[in-house]
């Protein structure tokens, strides 16, 4: 974006202004999460920058805080907890969100815009609210406290993404393409899986992600509806704050901000390959 | 007006179609296509003919009536049970598939093995001159080639009916002249029964065995081409078919299959009367441009000569196109060949017209 030679003087005041306010728009974004990357790598037991860390001193940083995660059984079990329900919890939210996505794409479904909003009020409705609905409800039918809860507690918390990403997918999908795989002798199912679905995959996808990031980092919820047996890394960090300030914490933290980094390059590296099919699909 | 036969492969029976429940789309449709047929529904857009051609390949239901194919009722029968063939206006070719695979899909999902599936792919994209393009993906394919596709995988299951709905629309002149003579080529050396939809006229002409111009939800003519265009039966056919020329008038009398019409400027002229019956009925007087002669020698004996002042002159390269004014008609139209001793009239110029009069028809106002 360079400045046209005729640009006036407001306009290039103008044209730097908005680069510092992009700038600091970035920075109040990422630096709350980039200023844990070097704290989880302090040798002391403390969430402050210590004297040597300033300096640069190699002795003031050391592993220790990721150590404590990967040996103390407290962290293991939590990791072990949220990587068996954040799974299972996706795999639910894609199967039910994609086929609710494409049921109310359909123009003859009754009622299609009230139920898309109930399908997406628990992305709406405060979480608290819906964690203490969800706590009073599993407790009467017995999945309060269960690995199950919490799993059908985060895949609720998930379908909402996994309907609005397939939803906006579906908007480019060409209905004669449906027609042409019936027309051509595949019966519904087949045409599902073998012409709809390789091409709003992006949007199952992406949506899953979301889902899976959405259990993965949950607390509220599972604080309610899980028991000490479903404790998930969120659960544990939370307790880990009010109980012992330790800054493994911070690792755990750190290791989740580059799970996370990886997850979204691998979405968008989908994407962009989509896109490049979509982009040159006829019509 | 068009009743079917037993001996047809596909029927109308009586079928209507509605979408809101009040207004009719489709009114009491009875067509009989024969086996191997090439049949073109003709209309304008919101005459019902996609309807009619959805409701064959099975994506819509009829409100009333039966559909029948080879002798069996199909409304109850889902569309990929159906084993039609169809070609859709913007292809629908899978855009994730290569065109190989997309060929082979419907092989696929009837269960024909690989060995046999790869020949038959082979085959037709041989048949439709694209051999070379079958690791290709439909986007990496021009328009063109895209239609031939289209066309070789809807016959590739070898149906015995295959629809086809405005499959040349999106295709520049040349290309369309020559996947209409393409289309038809392949239609009748595979003996397939086709049902072609389309609003474009010349298109239905040169293409069909027999043309069913739709109006109104209605068929208003179901004719061969030269019947239709020599011979339409109504104003509706007259003016959708080819070029017209209209005079609007009062039948007089009709004697011996000759009417005999007082137009609105007072001038009398005999037409041959097909749709009005009843002296003092308006009617309107359809005459082809290309049927008008300025010639007099040319003209024979029987021949009306009437009045017309030059309006305007077109020159088309093949043919000249004349405005004249005609009985206070300002619009009528002369088509005269671009021949050697042919005249270049001025506009301004008086000239004395005329035409037989039995291909001046007299149609219902």
């Amino acid at each position: 974006m360079d400045l046209p030679p005729y640009a006036t003087t407001g306009q290039r005041i103008w044209h730097y202004g908005f680069k510092v306010i992009c700038g600091l728009i970035f920075f109040f974004l990422i630096a709350p999460i980039m200023v844990i990357i070097p704290l989880s790598f302090n040798a002391e037991n403390f969430f402050t920058f210590t004297p040597g860390m300033l300096a640069f001193e190699s002795d003031a940083y050391s592993l220790k805080h990721y150590r404590d995660f990967f040996t103390n059984p407290d962290w293991q079990q939590a990791l072990s907890n949220s990587v068996k329900i954040a799974p299972m919890a996706t795999i639910l939210s894609v199967s039910l969100g994609t086929l609710a996505a494409v049921g109310l794409s359909q123009d003859h479904v009754p009622f299609r815009r009230a139920i898309m909003a109930i399908l997406i009020s628990p992305m709406i409705v405060p979480l608290i609210i819906s964690a203490a609905g969800m706590y009073f409800f599993y407790s009467r039918i017995g999945l309060q406290g269960t690995y199950m809860g919490v799993v059908l507690a985060h895949a609720a918390l998930g379908i909402p993404f996994v309907i609005i990403t397939v939803t906006a997918t579906l908007v480019g999908f060409d209905r004669s393409l449906t027609r042409a795989s019936a027309s051509l002798g595949a019966d519904p199912v087949k045409t599902f899986f073998r012409v709809q679905m390789p091409l709003i995959l992006p949007g199952v996808i992406s949506g899953g992600l979301f889902a899976f990031i959405t259990s993965f980092d949950e607390v509220v919820v599972v604080l309610f509806v899980g028991s000490a047996n479903q404790q998930t890394l969120p659960w544990q960090m939370f307790t880990g704050l009010r109980e012992q300030i330790s800054p493994t914490i911070l690792a755990v933290a750190t290791i989740l901000v580059a799970i996370s980094i990886a997850l979204l390059a691998t979405v968008e590296i989908l994407r962009r390959r989509s896109e490049r099919l979509r982009g040159m699909s006829p019509g | 007006m068009t009743t079917a036969s037993d001996t047809d492969f596909v029927v109308f029976d009586r079928v209507q179609k509605s979408y809101d429940g009040e207004t009719l789309v489709v009114k009491d449709l009875n067509l009989g296509i024969g086996r191997g047929e090439f049949l073109t529904m003709l209309g304008p857009s919101g005459s019902g003919k996609t309807t009619c051609l959805m409701m064959l390949a099975g994506f819509e239901t009829a409100t009333h009536g039966d559909i029948l194919l080879a002798g069996q009722p199909i409304n109850n029968i889902p569309p990929h049970k159906r084993g039609i063939g169809m070609v859709f206006q913007n292809y629908a070719l899978f855009p994730h598939m290569t065109v190989a695979e997309n060929l082979a899909f419907p092989l696929e999902v009837r269960n024909i093995g690989k060995s046999d599936r790869d020949a038959k792919v082979q085959r037709a994209l041989d048949m439709v001159q694209m051999g070379e393009f079958g690791g290709r993906r439909p986007a990496q394919l021009s328009g063109g080639q895209q239609q031939r596709i289209a066309l070789a995988r809807a016959l590739v299951f070898e149906p015995e009916l295959v629809l086809m709905d405005e499959p040349l629309g999106a295709l520049d002149k040349q290309l369309r002249e020559h996947m209409q003579f393409e289309i038809t080529r392949l239609a009748h050396e595979l003996g397939i029964t086709t049902v072609y939809v389309t609003h474009d006229q010349t298109e239905a002409l040169t293409m069909s065995d027999r043309v069913a111009v739709f109006d109104d939800g209605r068929i208003q003519q179901l004719a061969p081409p030269d019947e239709l265009y020599e011979q339409p039966q109504n104003s509706f056919v007259a003016q959708f078919i080819g070029e017209n020329n209209t005079l609007m008038g009062t039948v007089k009398e009709i004697n011996d299959g000759v009417a005999l019409v007082e137009l609105d400027d007072g001038e009398l002229i005999d037409a041959k009367p097909v749709n009005v019956s009843q002296p003092g009925e308006r009617t309107l007087i359809s005459i082809r441009p290309e049927r008008v002669e300025i010639n007099k020698d040319r003209l024979g004996e029987n021949a009306h000569t009437i009045h017309a002042e030059v309006l305007e002159f077109i020159y088309m390269g093949d043919i000249y196109r004349t405005r004249l004014r005609v009985a206070g008609n300002d619009d009528f139209v002369i088509k005269t060949r671009n021949a050697p001793d042919q005249r270049r009239l001025q506009p301004g110029e008086k000239i004395e017209i005329g035409w037989q009069p039995e291909d001046c028809r007299a149609l219902e106002a």
